[in-house]
Parts: structure tokens; C-alpha cells; sequence
């Protein structure tokens, strides 16, 4: 098994390291620099940084002023709270301004664990994604998480940026570039795509694993950039593997099976799998309880796969 | 380049502007069919009193770095900042005629990316003010001496994000911001005490931290005086809440909650510029 690395950690870094190269880069939190690692930046440079308190609509806001003052502000809280309570201050102040804002929203997903479902944002994604003007973001591992903070601070606009708790394999090599609006393919495979976004692509290619040794091909995606989608290798996907399945840690609504259903429907329908929760919070347990008991495991997107396989031939 | 004026500005002409600017109100209101027109007339003197008699801007270079910023946060108030910056120059009168028009530069609501002159959309109540923190925060990180003015409407600080800003301005010693409350006592559905209590008014800011001043909000010297005041003061923000009257300029709008969100009619608009031109 490949080194582990959770995405808050790397980003906490990462911040650090693009603080140090641009002077106009401050960061926001909202009481959790502990938990979101800002606070690696904030004993770095504290008359940059901005502890608002618990208080998550104030610190979208003045985000949104620092934006406007020439500042790039990074800001940060757990996703839930940057997405729910402050979703409107997201939409008026930011979307709608189109304010130079990067929110870099942890604890994202059920993988949070104990602290049960009041904290883990399982719709944080369908949330930013229908809002104009925003991106967004799940880095799958470590090295996407430093290349995606580095992009966002060189990009003009808002960004929203989902992090995670949970330590989890690497993928990418250590120099990976991230570019807007493009997935990856990791892997070739002509019977079945499997598309995941963050800590669920590396699921995606352990599925992948599997479902060679039943003699399945599986073409394994890496969706990152949700908005704006790839739409392009979803649709190349579809043509040439004829079946897809879309893992994410979220609903499986709103999410990255909403947007691969839609591009599907609209230009290349082909079968469909979504793996995501059903239409449920989350709960308090461990972190590999939870994603088992959610069906999030690569075991449950092989499953997935063999089941749309079938499909494909009863169009 | 709009440096501060350095005699103290003369009140009978302040006046004079803001009884050009009531006038461009009322005929951009009448022609949208829709809008405030009675919160536009309560701030009148307020954006005049700013815009003419305080700030540092520019007209012709909107994005002068070191210019005063302004935030309306009740948005609402739209058509009085549009009179405003169209007589100051920021874009020609005409299109003070296309307000609320598909395809015109004046949104029902400011919008930035619309109207030179504005410096963010707002209009969803409550947001102004942290956006107006963040600004002086940059300002200060700046070091570029630029002030942050901020409208609030009374109404609006019954929104909890106001007290959330009110709180960190005063936590980061924001003393190069001065926000200002439309103290017209009248809100959508009714009088501000009978829908959501807000006295005592002056009390809270204080007890947030705040410098507080109360003024009449249609007397020049008042405003001025207390405009200037805010810059002397050290390490704290600062609040002035000014009293004002809703519909202020036009008798049959004056305390009338009914004209809160409506345009006059044609009947109403001719009364109002036989008072206006009086």
C-alpha cells in the first residue's frame, strides 16, 4: 500500500507554503484552525489572518470585502457550516459578486466519523455546484490537494474547495498540475467506467483491481473538478466503455452522479450506477464503519459495476 | 481626481443637490413602475451628505485605489446611490431612466458588475456590513488610508449577521469604518417596534464596542459633523445612527409603510414634483 495522506493536512501545508510566496494571500476561520489547518498559516503570518469567530455567514462576508480590497482570501470552517449556514452569503456576496474568494471547507463527507451526522456534510456538493460562477473541487489525494490550492490562488474567482479528515492512499506524483474543467483517466479498461471524486477515486481503482480478476475491464476516472465538469471524457467514457458508475462521498443526489446523469442524458445515455448515500444523514462511527455501512467501499462499486453490465445489452 | 473638499461643504447647497436628486428619484421610480421609494427618500441626505461633502472618490476613475469605499447595504435603496452617482458623473443621467429595465446597467438591486460607481451587489439584507469589515481590513493591510462608509437600514439589523459584524469590527479595531443606520422606523409590514422591537438602539452598538452618535438625518451639519468625528476616533468603529423620515421630501410619502416598496403612480407623481419643485 502507497503512502497516506488526508487532503486537510496537505492543504494546511499547502496554504502555508503559498502564504510564504504571495503577500495579498490572508486566511479566514471560523474558530477550527485546529481542525481545518489554517492555524499552520496563522502562527505564520497572524496580521494576515482572520480568526471570525463562530461565526460563518460574518466570515464569508468579510471574504468577500478582503476580495474586494485586492486580498485573496482563503477561508476555511468545516464544510457543513461553510455551505449550509452561510449558503446564501456564498450565493449574494460571492457567486453573484463573483468575488475572488476560496473557500477550503473541511471535514467533508461522512468519513468525518464520530462526531455523527450533524457534522458531515453530505450535501455540501450539490450545494456549491448549482451556484453560477462557482468551482469545485475534491482533490482525491494529497499532491491534487497542494496543486489545486496552488491553482486556485493564481485563478480570479470564487473557488469552493472540499477537504477531508481521513488519511488516504496517494495517487498522484509529487509535481501533479491541476487544470481546470479536465478529469483524468487512471487507468484503461473497455467494459465499464468507474468515475470517482476524492477519497472515492482511489476506491474506483481498488474496484478496478477486483473486477480484473473476474475478467471485467474497468476504465477508472478522476472526476476532481466537478463544476466545470469533463464533460467531454464522460461522454468518450460512455461511447467507448458503454456503462458508467459514479462514486462520491455524498449524496447520490446533487452531487457527481447528478452531473454525469445529466451530461449522459443530454448528449450519450448509456446505464448508470450511482454509488453516494441514499437519501439519509450520516451517523456517528468510525470512519471505515461508516463507509461500509454506506456502501462507499470498493467492494460496493464492483458490485455496482456488475450490476450495469448487464444493462448495457438489454437496451 | 475628488479630493476632499477642505472648506467645511455649504449646507444650502448639499440641499439643493439633494432636492435634485429626490426629484430623480421619484421620475426613475414613476418610469420603472416598481421600487423603494420610500427608503430611497429616507437616505438621501445620507448618500448626498457622503458622496458630496465627505468621501474621497473619483468619478472618472471609479477604480482609484485609494478612494473611500461605499457599501449599500440595504440594497433597496438602489434608485437614491443611481441619482447619486449619475449626478456626480460615474455614467450619463439618461440611464437613470432604464432602472429595473432588461438590459440596463441599473439592476433592481446594485450590481457591481453593472453600475460604475458600485462597489458590490447587495440587497440581500444583512451582508453589508461584513463586506464592508473585510474592505477596512484590506484597507488597513493596505495601508492605503481609504475609509469604508456602510448604509444599513433599520429594518436589516433585525438580521443576526449584522450583530456577527457588529461584533468583529469592533474586535479588530476597524476605526476607518463608519457605518450609518437609516433610522426611519417603518419596515415592510409595519412600524419597526410592532414587527421586531430594536430599541434600545444606540445602546447595543455601544455595548458592541462601537463610537455611537445619533443625529438627525436630514440636517447637513449633523451628518457632516458626525462623519468627520468617526475619522478622529481611534480603535473603534463607528456608528451613527441617523433619524430620519421614510418618504422624507414628499408629504403624501412621509411614515408611510404603503410606500416602502411602491412606485408612484401618476397622480402621485405629479404631486411629488409640485412639492419637490415648491
Amino acid at each position: 500500500m502507497s503512502a497516506k495522506e488526508s487532503t486537510r493536512v496537505e492543504y494546511g501545508k499547502a496554504l502555508l507554503k503559498l502564504g510564504e510566496e504571495n503577500p495579498d494571500i490572508v486566511a479566514l476561520d471560523a474558530d477550527l484552525s485546529g481542525s481545518t489547518q489554517t492555524k499552520h498559516f496563522a502562527k505564520a503570518f497572524p496580521q494576515r489572518f482572520f480568526n471570525m469567530g463562530v461565526a460563518e455567514q460574518d466570515l464569508l462576508g468579510t471574504a468577500a470585502g478582503l476580495a474586494l480590497g485586492g486580498k485573496i482570501p482563503f477561508a476555511s470552517t468545516f464544510a457543513m457550516f461553510a455551505t449550509g449556514r452561510a449558503w446564501e452569503q456564498i450565493r449574494q456576496s460571492i457567486a453573484y459578486a463573483k468575488l475572488n474568494v476560496k473557500i477550503v471547507a473541511s471535514h467533508g463527507g461522512i468519513s468525518v466519523g464520530e462526531d455523527g451526522g450533524s457534522h458531515q456534510a453530505v450535501e455540501d456538493l450539490a450545494l456549491m455546484r448549482v451556484l453560477p460562477n462557482m468551482v469545485v473541487l475534491v482533490p482525491a489525494d494529497g499532491p491534487e490537494t497542494r496543486a489545486m490550492a496552488r491553482w486556485a490562488a493564481n485563478y480570479q474567482g470564487p473557488v469552493y474547495m472540499r477537504t477531508g479528515r481521513m488519511p488516504f492512499p496517494v495517487i498522484f506524483a509529487d509535481d501533479h498540475r491541476f487544470e481546470l474543467g479536465r478529469g483524468q483517466i487512471l487507468r484503461e479498461g473497455e467494459d465499464v467506467t468507474l468515475a470517482g471524486i476524492g477519497l472515492l477515486t482511489h476506491h474506483c481503482l481498488e474496484a478496478a483491481d477486483l473486477l480484473a480478476r473476474e475478467g471485467v475491464s474497468a476504465r477508472v476516472l478522476n472526476l476532481s473538478c466537478l463544476k466545470p465538469l469533463d464533460w467531454q471524457l464522460v461522454v468518450d467514457s460512455a461511447r467507448r466503455t458503454g456503462a458508467l458508475v459514479t462514486a462520491e462521498e455524498h449524496l447520490a443526489t446533487g452531487g457527481l452522479g447528478s452531473a454525469v446523469s445529466e451530461v449522459l442524458a443530454e448528449h450519450y445515455p448509456v446505464p448508470l450506477q450511482r454509488i453516494g448515500l441514499r437519501d439519509t444523514f450520516g451517523t456517528s462511527g468510525k470512519a471505515e464503519i461508516l463507509l461500509k455501512h454506506y456502501g462507499l467501499m470498493p467492494d460496493d462499486i464492483r458490485k455496482a459495476a456488475l450490476k450495469v453490465l448487464p444493462r448495457k445489452n438489454s437496451r | 481626481m475628488v479630493e476632499k473638499s477642505q472648506d467645511i461643504p455649504d449646507s444650502s447647497r448639499l440641499r439643493e443637490t439633494a432636492r435634485q436628486v429626490r426629484l430623480d428619484i421619484v421620475e426613475m421610480l414613476h418610469r420603472a413602475g416598481s421600487g423603494h421609494t420610500g427608503g430611497s427618500l429616507s437616505a438621501t441626505d445620507i448618500l448626498v451628505a457622503l458622496f458630496f461633502g465627505q468621501m474621497r472618490h473619483n468619478p472618472q476613475d471609479p477604480c482609484w485605489f485609494q478612494r473611500d469605499r461605499f457599501v449599500l447595504s440595504k440594497g433597496h435603496a438602489a434608485p437614491a446611490l443611481y441619482a447619486v452617482l449619475s449626478r456626480l458623473g460615474y455614467f450619463p443621467r439618461e440611464e437613470l431612466l432604464t432602472l429595473r429595465q432588461f438590459g440596463s446597467s441599473l439592476q433592481g438591486h446594485p450590481d457591481s458588475a453593472c453600475t460604475p460607481g458600485v462597489e458590490v451587489p447587495t440587497g440581500s439584507l444583512g451582508q453589508g456590513l461584513s463586506i464592508a469589515n473585510g474592505m477596512a481590513l484590506a484597507a488597513r493591510l493596505n495601508g492605503n488610508g481609504a475609509r469604508v462608509y456602510v448604509l444599513l437600514g433599520d429594518g436589516e439589523v433585525q438580521e443576526g449577521q449584522i450583530w456577527e459584524a457588529a461584533m468583529s469590527a469592533a474586535h479588530f479595531h476597524l476605526d476607518n469604518l463608519t457605518a450609518i443606520l437609516d433610522r426611519n422606523r417603518l419596515q415592510i409590514d409595519g412600524r419597526t417596534a410592532e414587527v421586531m422591537s430594536l430599541e434600545p438602539l444606540a445602546p447595543k452598538w455601544e455595548a458592541f464596542g462601537w463610537h455611537t452618535v445619533e443625529v438627525d438625518g436630514h440636517s447637513f451639519p449633523e451628518l457632516l459633523g458626525a462623519l468627520q468625528e468617526a475619522e478622529q476616533v481611534k480603535d473603534r468603529p463607528t456608528m451613527i445612527i441617523a433619524h430620519t423620515v421614510k418618504g422624507k421630501g414628499v408629504s403624501i410619502f412621509e411614515n408611510q409603510v404603503k410606500y416602502h416598496g411602491v412606485a408612484p403612480n401618476k397622480e402621485e407623481y405629479a404631486q411629488a414634483l409640485k412639492e419637490l419643485q415648491a
